[in-house]
């Protein structure tokens, strides 16, 4: 027996069928086409699935799809709002901050995550904040300095 | 080429064009690919390090509700005569054939025996368990000592040693030997002679993306193959030959690759998807898991090293001396060779040797590795460098910089260099900061000094001239880290029209000619030629339909910053590539260029590091505090890009060197298949990467371009352990320096 | 008569000598040159070497030319990561 639930997802409301035993990564992925998030380890450890289940950072591959019934989940699609680019997403891109880019969702949904908590955060923070990403490509130096910088720019400090 | 040329898009830093859809998740990788009627496939996998397979029952899992095709090995074709074998390229044909699905004998814990497909994963799960294996358990050699043990078991009882004549059944594949002059002789001159023995664990690529592929195979054998690779032309010949398909009944699609390292180079689900989609009718889609990845793909493995250095008290080399054991896997096929080839590549001998052993055991097949060999050869040569500049008590980077390899030095591989930048590499890293700042308490400094060649292979490049006076570049190889930022910047130039102008497009197995694939730090160089003399074709078509508009020879016309102008006519209103794009159809036709070549003239590359560390003497634990990576990249194309390679290569070689390493249970098992214990680095474990480029143009590219993708791995272990022993006293020569092999070290440090 | 030198591995079968003086103008009729002197050997060499030419590798050729004076050696291919 299928479970129904119904989420708003970034920014829709959306209804599906799930199995008790579902991951919302599987139902974003492979029943709602949503592959903007992406799955590298399914064990919660690579962060490559990060999406915000009510304003909470998680890995998608470790929720339920059935505990996101009634509850918003923000991914990767829904950063740019009306098509208009995110500063992070416009830093990451502006500073080179992906090589393969496989990593990037997860890194812009964390540092999102970050940026509404703490606009303001030292590169120490950053760095903590998403020791829970793994990118194999950049060596990190970009990604740290790309939301350092959108932190200023949401802060209004940049041109 | 003129140095004081001035160009007006390489050496910027547009925004890639494939950017806005890798940060708005639109971008499609390998598992996001998904038709109508689509299965899952998934893979049985061996328990044994080394078994028989007494029999293989399918029958319960073929009849499972919701399974719709069973394959073992013999729903593949025979394995392949010994002429076709070496029709591989770089794999033999029957070793991976035997690889992608056991024959008779599973010969590592992981090996592919069986596959289904089934309409759900849940199903094909429930299906593998069903799947009835009669194991007769054989015994199995995990190490180079317990493979090279006389006497002990064989993996193939039918291999000898290549490269040994008379050789009886071995479990060394291969041995390889070269150098020059007369190694004895050497060593008489040297006035120190310091010999040590390195080893290193096995650690994996570690890209973020599992391997995954969607195959469509219809009824009359075309077949379609979307899948993450490094070079889809690779796993269309690889698939096809091992199904015995023709090539052109076979497209494969890349999807965008999320990371590779030389690891996506070779096929695993490939054949197998293709086959069940065969027998099922319908589309089947595998992904890996994690686990599988760690436990199946191709790491490097573990490597032993002795290497010995001679040296005359005024610091000059005078013999080199090395002999490699590298594991390959349960079929070999190690990067010996190139350990061999690069371990004493930096300096100047007149006296070099080095002997290279593949040697097989049962852990999974290797694959390439960025820069493969050469990293774990140099933290054996450039650790006895640094013990050697203590010895003599001189500055590291001088003595490195004494003996550096330059134009017309004889290499230690063969050939005489040509122009490379291996010395103002050095002088770069001498002359940072970073090299003369102060230290703190329990901090250690240590630098180090690599060598890759980069490859030229074979690239195809497209052009077409669109009605508004856009470009479409098509290229043959998957992006996995900016190219096609760098090809269109390169079009672009020769163009003399905006960046904005170009699109890149990595084109399918149908839609361009036959390309290598994306490794050896070759894109930017070699394809970005083909695309150059494909747009140089555009060009020559342009000046014609130019010259017959003004009704001139077409040698009067000049193509400058994108138009067409009457040379000597200053009055003529010249015509612009978008008027010449528009008119294309009146004036003969679409305005197409296509290129394609087997690239000549690689530049070879150095880099040299210096990493700061701080350790903790009560917990073992080392912390990277301040990194600076130097490196020839003969001409950024887009510095950014390769900066971002120089950054990302020092991260991986610095987990490599503190953390990574797989570990095996008695049995074979590997006990670590996840990122919590395979724990590569995280953005809280380093520091900012701190880069130089130096710029000391290959003379053989139209932009000067060298590969920059691989050498950066190649420093980063050696200048981690050398600032280690600058801040212990210790000289550890096993990898990783975990905090307990640290603090064994530190209590003994003669035993390290 | 160019200047060619052979992998270690294969002196053996080369009249115990890595280096050899060999006629021709192209890496095709070095290979035919050699597989004269010591028949076997062009096989030996053929799809598993790259040649340095004058110090710059190419990495399967066959037609590639050579000079009068030029120095080429044999040596095993490497692809890459």
């Amino acid at each position: 027996m299928k479970r129904h639930v119904s989420a708003i997802i970034d920014d829709e409301p959306l209804e599906f069928l799930c199995d008790d035993g579902q991951t919302l990564l599987d139902v974003l992925r492979d029943v709602l086409h949503k592959t903007g998030t992406k799955e590298g380890c399914g064990t919660g450890d690579c962060g490559a699935c990060s999406v915000q289940l009510n304003g909470r950072l998680v890995c998608a591959c470790l929720v339920l799809a059935a505990e996101a019934e009634g509850a918003r989940v923000d991914t990767v699609e829904g950063i740019a709002a009306e098509g208009e680019l995110h500063p992070l997403q416009r830093r990451f891109l502006e500073q080179a901050a992906l090589q393969c880019g496989v990593c990037t969702p997860g890194f812009l949904v964390a540092a999102k995550a970050l940026l509404e908590r703490n606009n303001d955060p030292s590169e120490e923070e950053v760095r903590y904040w998403l020791a829970g990403n793994l990118c194999r490509c950049t060596g990190y130096d970009k990604i740290v300095r790309s939301v350092l910088d959108a932190a200023a720019d949401l802060r209004g400090e940049t041109a | 080429m003129s140095e004081e040329k001035k160009f007006r898009w390489v050496g910027t830093r547009p925004i890639r064009p494939d950017g806005i859809d890798k940060v708005t998740g639109r971008a499609n990788y390998g598992a996001d690919f998904a038709l109508p009627g689509m299965l899952w496939g998934k893979v049985l996998r061996s328990p044994h390090a080394h078994a028989r397979i007494v029999s293989i029952d399918t029958e319960k899992a073929r009849t499972l509700e919701g399974v719709r095709a069973v394959i073992t090995a013999q729903d593949l074709p025979d394995l392949f005569s010994e002429k076709a074998r070496a029709q591989g390229g770089h794999h033999d044909m029957n070793d991976l054939a035997q690889n992608v699905m056991a024959r008779g004998r599973v010969l590592y814990h992981g090996h592919a025996l069986a596959a289904v497909a089934a309409v759900s994963s849940e199903i094909a799960d429930r299906a593998l368990g069903l799947i009835e294996v009669e194991y007769e358990p054989l015994p199995h050699v995990l190490d180079i000592e317990a493979a090279t043990a006389e006497g002990g078991p064989l993996i193939h009882e039918d291999r000898v040693t290549q490269g040994v004549e008379a050789s009886g059944p071995s479990n060394i594949a291969k041995r390889v030997e070269m150098g020059h002059g007369d190694t004895e002789e050497g060593f008489a001159e040297a006035d120190i002679v310091i010999e040590r023995e390195f080893t290193t664990s096995p650690v994996h690529q570690g890209y973020i993306e599992p391997h995954a592929c969607l195959a469509q195979s219809a009824s009359d054998g075309r077949t379609t193959l979307w899948c993450s690779s490094q070079g889809h032309f690779a796993m269309r010949d690889y698939t096809a030959r091992l199904l015995g398909m023709d090539l052109s009944l076979l497209q494969v699609i890349p999807a965008e690759i999320g990371g590779g390292f030389g690891g996506k180079t070779t096929i695993y689900l490939e054949p197998l998807a293709v086959l069940l989609s065969r027998k099922a009718g319908r589309p089947v889609k595998m992904v890996m898991s994690r686990e599988e990845v760690f436990r199946a793909s191709g790491p490097v493995l573990g490597t032993r090293i002795k290497l010995k250095l001679g040296v005359r008290s005024d610091g000059v080399f005078t013999a080199g001396e090395a002999t490699l054991h590298y594991e390959g896997g349960a079929f070999g096929g190690s990067s010996v060779m190139a350990g061999c080839m690069t371990v004493f590549a930096p300096y100047a001998f007149p006296h070099v040797r080095s002997i290279g052993y593949d040697v097989m055991v049962n852990k999974p097949k290797g694959a390439a590795y960025r820069a493969p060999g050469a990293p774990m050869a140099a933290f054996a040569l450039e650790t006895v460098v640094d013990e050697v500049a203590a010895r003599l008590e001189v500055d590291p980077v001088d003595l490195r910089l004494r003996n550096a390899v330059k134009e017309g030095t004889l290499a230690s591989f063969g050939p005489r260099y040509k122009r490379i930048g291996c010395v103002e590499t050095l002088e770069a890293l001498r002359d940072h900061p970073h090299y003369s700042a102060p230290l703190a308490a329990n901090q250690g400094r240590g630098v180090a000094l690599g060598f890759w060649f980069n490859a030229g292979l074979q690239s195809s490049a497209g052009v077409n001239l669109n009605p508004d006076g856009t470009v479409t570049v098509l290229s043959g190889n998957p992006d996995i880290g900016g190219s096609r930022a760098s090809l269109a910047m390169m079009a672009a130039e020769e163009f003399g029209i905006h960046y904005d102008r170009v699109e890149v497009v990595v084109a399918d197995t149908h839609s361009i000619g036959y390309t290598d694939v994306t490794g050896g730090s070759r894109v930017t160089f070699a394809t970005g030629m083909a695309v150059i003399d494909a747009a140089a074709e555009v060009m020559r078509q342009l000046r014609e339909r130019a010259a017959a508009v003004w009704e001139v020879d077409a040698e009067k016309v000049l193509w400058v910053d994108g138009e067409a102008r009457l040379e000597g006519d200053d009055e003529r209103e010249p015509l612009s590539l978008e008027k010449l794009a528009r008119d294309a159809g009146r004036t003969g036709g679409p305005i197409s260029g296509r290129a394609a070549l087997t690239a000549r003239g690689v530049g070879m590359g150095f880099g040299a590091h210096i990493c700061d560390v701080e350790v903790d003497k009560e917990t073992g634990r080392v912390e990277v505090v301040r990194y600076t990576a130097v490196q020839d990249a003969g001409r950024a194309i887009h510095p950014s890009y390769v900066e971002g390679q120089m950054q990302g290569g020092a991260v991986q070689g610095i987990g490599w060197a503190l953390n990574e390493e797989y570990v095996f249970d008695a049995d074979g098992k590997l006990e670590n298949p996840g990122f919590l214990d395979y724990r590569i680095p995280v953005a809280s474990d380093v520091p900012m990467i701190d880069t130089v480029i130096v710029e000391v143009p290959n003379p053989n590219h139209p932009y000067g371009v060298r590969g920059v993708g691989e050498v950066p791995i190649v420093p980063p272990i050696p200048a981690v352990v050398n600032a280690v022993h600058a801040a212990t006293g210790v000289r550890y020569r096993d990898l990783p320096l975990s905090p307990p092999r640290v603090l064994k070290g530190m209590a003994t440090p003669d035993a390290a | 008569m160019a200047r060619v030198v052979l992998p270690q591995v294969l002196a053996e079968r080369a009249g115990g000598a890595t280096e050899h003086e060999v006629p021709g103008r192209s890496v095709r009729a070095l290979l035919a040159a050699l597989d004269e002197r010591f028949p076997g050997l062009a096989e030996a060499l053929s799809g598993k070497v790259a040649v340095a030419i004058d110090g710059e590798i190419h990495s399967d050729p066959l037609l590639e030319p050579v000079e009068e004076d030029s120095e080429v050696y044999f040596i095993p291919r490497v692809g890459g990561g």
